[in-house]
């Protein structure tokens, strides 16, 4: 059972530093600021989520996981508004590019 | 597994620095606005990480403030970037 735990943590902290390396070098390389917009929430949802997937096994307790959890949701809640306003103001033409 | 997660964090440690080198080649206040907010992400990840390598679970409850901090930083970036007109314009209620 450890060792089972053990892979999937292994695995799922490796997708999400990919995804994380995939939205930098998405952020990076990408013709267009919504492109670019759509690279960064790559790595804000499923990076974070999937380390913080393969963190659970190895908490301490219940009430942290609950924590990263909590972590998680809140990042998502944040970033899915952030992104939505920065698109919106794109798309105005309210901010200079 | 303890020098596993903290390979990991700094391998998201050299993408952060990739993302710095993002806000240096993009001249526009957007780029450099969505090259932050990805540092701070990155951040909060490398925090999680350290937390259960070190076994100290405070440093959690410093990711959470990098997450607030990141969310007011790009919303008091766009109040301040947007000209008064686009401002009234998206506050405006909808019909319907």
């Amino acid at each position: 059972m450890n060792v089972i735990l053990n892979v999937f943590t292994v695995l799922a902290i490796s997708a999400g530093a990919f995804f994380f390396l995939a939205g930098t070098v998405g952020l990076l390389r990408f013709p267009d600021t919504l492109t670019r917009l759509h690279a960064l929430t790559k790595a804000d949802n499923l990076g974070l989520g999937l380390i913080i997937l393969g963190l659970l096994p190895l908490t301490s307790g219940p009430i942290q996981a609950m924590k990263l959890i909590g972590v998680w949701l809140l990042v998502q809640l944040s970033g899915a508004i952030v992104m939505q306003l920065i698109a919106q103001a794109i798309r105005r033409g309210g901010l200079r590019e | 597994m303890t020098s596993f997660l903290v390979g990991i964090a700094g391998f998201v440690l050299g993408t952060a620095i990739f993302g710095l080198f993002g806000i240096f080649l993009r001249p526009g206040g957007t780029d450099r606005l969505m090259a932050a907010q990805l540092i701070g992400t990155d951040s909060i990840a490398i925090l999680l990480l350290l937390s259960v390598a070190t076994e100290i679970p405070p440093i959690v409850d410093v990711a959470l403030m990098l997450a607030l901090l990141a969310a007011f930083a790009a919303v008091a970036f766009i109040k301040s970037a947007t000209s008064g007109a686009n401002i009234s314009d998206a506050e405006e209620p909808r019909g319907g």
